[in-house]
Order: structure tokens, then sequence, then C-alpha cells
């Protein structure tokens, strides 16, 4: 009995050892370094000191509270549009089109979700430009004389963060939507209920553990991204991971960086926090 | 509205217009820049000057392809073997967490849990600029007590490995996790009974089963380090991973080879993502 439990401990051990190095080494103390960083700042005499100037500094400087204001706004919007644009995909890989059809669109949706982020945004870079492959067409054809300005503007910056982030929101809708019974909808069908009717009374709240995880990824992809907002958005799209990034690389004043990057994470941790609690879902469920 | 229902014809003629406008949408810059890789042009943009391959192998000044820039060839090689190094590590400790998270009981397991998942809602610039902040903190450290200058303490190959791995094992761990549930805890427990160690039920009964699950983990962090740059890009030092070489490019310095290699990336993301649906179809 005795050599069974200290087996037991050894497995433990080899375990939990490995697992605790990880999370202790590169996330739970270099965020509490975060932290304490961003209450420091070089005095006269170049060391550091306890202050909030940094933190104060971000609320009087309009610059910095409206693009934080202004990236967490956005980032909702693309989360709401990325949401109504892949729903139905969603639905018709799970449910309409036949599995085999659906196992080749998989494969096709998971090629642009695996390529990365910067190999797209630099396609957007490509199809949008001013001599792009859309204006070069469109003009070709006759139905514009002047290349239409997309690249650089806040509607490019859009369409970059969707397509990197959409596929996300199918990908958890669809697995919850298989798991569905269909006859459910076939019950609802012959009792004469609407298309309309059967989507908002049983099929959106069957399907909202899918798109809780799914708006919590995207939102999350979106509200940290930098690669779209920097290289599709203009002068105007300031993105606030961009301040962090000018902080940490360009200016080099590092503890200011770090308090932006606490609010960065204090703004994504509670709106994810505020959607886990309206609707009722666990962290460990999005995971999944 | 569903395969066993009957709808309308213009319904169903709708839907199959918008999921072919979907999968445009989706595969229409992949395309653009495959084409484009081989257009007989000194710009990335149309018109289609004719068939080349001149952004591959061509050596002049003025046309250096892919295989010619030597800075190139050096940054996918730093990324091939930071993939690697990364994808072996988070395999290895994101299996062990998901078999100490489904299988053990122990004090504080929720609270580690929670923190094994955090890095899906941590922002990946966070957690570059985090580990930076600490790697730099301790190696100043280090140097004023030893005057020791420690390589991983500063931007580095192995700092990027370190910053790729802590999200990578979140990402195996689920993926391992998810197999496991399916486990038949009953195989263990025979192992055991028939005078097994627990290590060896383990090693011999249960990581068998997780295996189509553990290859194809390695390879979604595998995908994960190759493509990342939020959080690699504060951590990088002296050799830039692709991702980082590439966006300096498109900054600073277009020229169609760019499109060359974002061709053969999504030439080689398309076999990866075959091999691993294969690879884990076989169960």
């Amino acid at each position: 009995m005795m050599k069974q439990k200290n087996n037991f401990n050894i497995t433990f051990y080899l375990l939990i050892v490995p697992v605790f190095i990880w999370l202790i080494f590169t996330i739970v103390i270099p965020h509490a370094e975060m932290l304490i960083s961003s209450f420091q700042v070089e005095d006269d005499m170049g060391d550091m000191v306890f202050s909030f100037a940094n933190y104060i500094e971000f609320f009087t400087q309009k610059i910095y509270w409206l693009t934080f204001v202004k990236t967490a706004a956005y980032a909702i919007g693309v989360t709401l549009l990325a949401f109504i644009i892949a729903f139905p995909v969603a639905f018709y890989l799970s449910k309409v089109t036949s599995k085999k059809n659906a196992g080749f669109l998989m494969l096709l949706l998971l090629i642009p979700l695996w390529v990365g982020e910067l190999v797209s945004v630099y396609g957007w870079m490509v199809l949008l430009g001013d001599h792009g492959v859309i204006n070069h067409f469109l003009i070709t054809i006759g139905i514009i004389d002047e290349p239409l300005n997309m690249l650089y503007t806040n509607f490019s910056m859009v369409v970059g963060l969707l397509y990197m982030s959409m596929l996300f929101m199918v990908i958890p809708v669809m697995s919850t939507l298989q798991s569905m019974d269909d006859s459910l909808i076939e019950a609802a069908c012959d009792l004469g209920a609407s298309k309309w009717d059967i989507f908002i009374k049983i099929i959106i709240p069957y399907s909202m553990p899918g798109i809780t995880s799914g708006a919590i990824i995207v939102f999350m992809l979106v509200i940290g991204d930098y690669l779209a907002p920097n290289l599709l958005g203009g002068k105007n799209s300031l993105w606030f991971t961009e301040q962090i990034y000018n902080n940490f690389l360009q200016t080099f004043n590092w503890n200011e960086g770090a308090a932006f990057g606490f609010l960065l994470l204090m703004l994504s941790s509670g709106i994810i926090w505020l959607a886990l609690k309206l609707s009722g879902q666990k962290l460990e469920k999005v995971g999944s | 509205m569903i395969r066993s229902l009957p709808s309308s014809a213009l319904y169903r003629a709708v839907y199959r217009v918008y999921i072919f406008l979907f999968f445009t949408f989706l595969l229409m810059p992949l395309m653009a820049i495959s084409v484009l890789a081989f257009n007989d042009s000194n710009f990335i943009s149309l018109p289609w000057n004719g068939f080349t391959l001149d952004w591959f192998f061509s050596a002049t000044d003025e046309r250096q392809g892919l295989f010619a820039d030597d800075e190139l060839i050096a940054s996918i090689v730093t990324s091939l073997s930071t993939g690697f190094f990364v994808a072996i590590l988070s395999t290895l400790v994101g299996t062990l967490a998901a078999l100490l998270f489904e299988e053990e009981q122990f004090r504080l397991k929720g609270l580690l849990y929670f923190l094994a998942l955090a890095p899906l809602v941590i922002p990946g610039v966070i957690l570059g600029i985090s580990i930076l902040l600490t790697a730099t903190s301790a190696g100043n450290y280090i140097e004023e007590s030893f005057a020791l200058d420690v390589e991983l303490f500063r931007p580095s190959y192995w700092l990027v490995v370190l910053g790729q791995f802590s999200f990578a094992a979140t990402y195996v761990m689920l993926l391992v996790s998810a197999r496991l549930k399916k486990f038949d805890r009953t195989l263990e427990e025979a192992a055991l009974s028939l005078k097994a160690t627990r290590l060896e039920a383990i090693v011999y009964v249960t990581i068998p089963f997780l295996r189509p699950a553990i290859i194809g983990a390695f390879v979604v962090a595998f995908i994960l380090s190759f493509s990342n740059i939020n959080t690699t890009i504060f951590l990088i030092g002296s050799d830039p991973t692709l991702p980082v070489d590439l966006y300096s490019r498109i900054r600073f310095s277009s020229t169609p080879v760019l499109n060359a290699v974002s061709f053969v990336i999504v030439l080689a993301i398309s076999g990866f993502a075959l091999f691993n649906i294969f690879a884990t179809r076989q169960n």
C-alpha cells in the first residue's frame, strides 16, 4: 500500500513540476513584473521610483484614451460583424450541405487560418491598393476611371481584421451546431413554425455556447491585433496596440508601455468577463 | 432549411451564392499573391506581363528571387528551427498539463487550470512585452550581481522560443485534453490491477491512445510558432523569424519576392493541413 502511494506521488510530481514552471515563469511572474514596471518612472538621478505618472499620462493625453476607446468600439463592432458573416457559413457546413462537401470546405477554411495573418494582410494590400488587383479589374472592365481609394482606410483595416478573425467564429459555432439534434428543427417545422421563429427561438439559443466562445476569441484577437491596423489602416486608424509597440520599439519608454499593456489587459479581460457573466458560461468552455 | 427538410429553390440559391461569396472572400488574397508570384514584372501589381520563375530563382541585382536571397533563406531557417523547438517543448509540457488536469486531484487545481487557459485570452502583444520586461530585469540583475551575460535574458533566439512556448502549450493542452476525455479509464485501471505502476500505465496505455492527438498538437504548435508575429516581434534578437523579416520588407522595400515567399507558405500550409487531417483521422 505504501509503495503504491509513493508511485502515485512520483507521477504526480512529474506532471505538476513542468506545468508549474511553465505557468509561474512565463505567465505569473511576467505579468507581475509588467504591473510593477507600470508604476515606475525614472527620476532625475536615473533611478526607478514608484509613481502613477504612466497612468496619469494615459488619462490626460486625449490621443491615448481616445485610441483606447476607439479600439474597444471597433473590436466590438468587428466581433458583431464576424458573427453575422460567420453564422450562416457555420450553419451551412454543419446542417445544410452533405458531410463530404463539408469536409472539403473545412479544409479550405483551415488554409487561411494557418497561413498566418501576415500573409493574408499582405494579400489584402495587393488586392486593395490603388494599383491593386481589384482597381485594375474595375478599370479594365470600365466600371471606374480613377482607382478607388480603398487601402490605408478604416475600410481596409476592418476587412483585414474580419478576415483574420471570422474563422474563429465559424469553427466553435459549427461544432455546437453539429451536436444539435436535427429533430428539434424538424419538430418545430412540423408544428408550423416559420424559418425566422426557428432561427430565433431554437437555433440561436442552442448555439449560444459556441457563439460566446467564438465572440471571445474574435474579440481578443481583434483588440490585440497589430498587423491589420498597422499595414492596412490609414493615418486615422490608430490602434491601441500600436501605442504599445511605439513605446517599446520606438520611443523606448518601457514603463509607459507596461502601463498601456496593463490597461489593454484589463480592458480585454473585463469585456470577456462580462461576456461570460451575461451568457452564464465558464472560461473552460471557451477553450474546448 | 436543413438536409431533411424541403426549402424553396430561391432560398437554396441565395444561400449557395452567399457561401460562394464567402469562400471567394476567403481565398481571394491567397489566390492573388499566388498568381502574382509568377508575374514577369518588377512591381507587385497587375498588369500580367507573362509567366516567370524569376522571383524564385533569379539572382540578378534587379530581381533577387527567393532562393537567391540569403537573408530570406536565413529567416526561413530561423523560423523552421524555432517552430521545431517550440513544438517539442509545448507538446511535452502541454501533454503533461492535459494529464495533470484530467487525471489528478490536488489543491488549487482550479487556479492552476485558470492560469493554463489564460494565454487564450491574453493578447499576444502583452505576452511579448511582459516576458521582455521580466527577462530584461532578470538579465540586469544577474549582470550586476554576478557579472554574467546570459543570452536567454536578452532579446534572442531562445527568448523567442520561450515566448511562443508560453501560449502554444495551452493549445496543445486543449487538443490533448479533448482526446483524453474520450479515453476509457478502465484500461488504465486494468493496467494498475495487473501490477503496473501508475507511471507505467500512463506510458504504455494512455500515451499510445493519445498519439494521434499529440501528433496533431505538435503540428498545430509548429504552425502557431511559424506564423506568430505579435509576441515574437518584442523578443527577437539579431536573427529575425520569417514573419518579422517579411513585415519589415512590406513596410520598407516591397518586391514581388514577397509574393513568391507567400506562395511557398500557402503551399506548405496546405500540405500541413492535409497531413494533419489524415494524421488525426486515423483513429
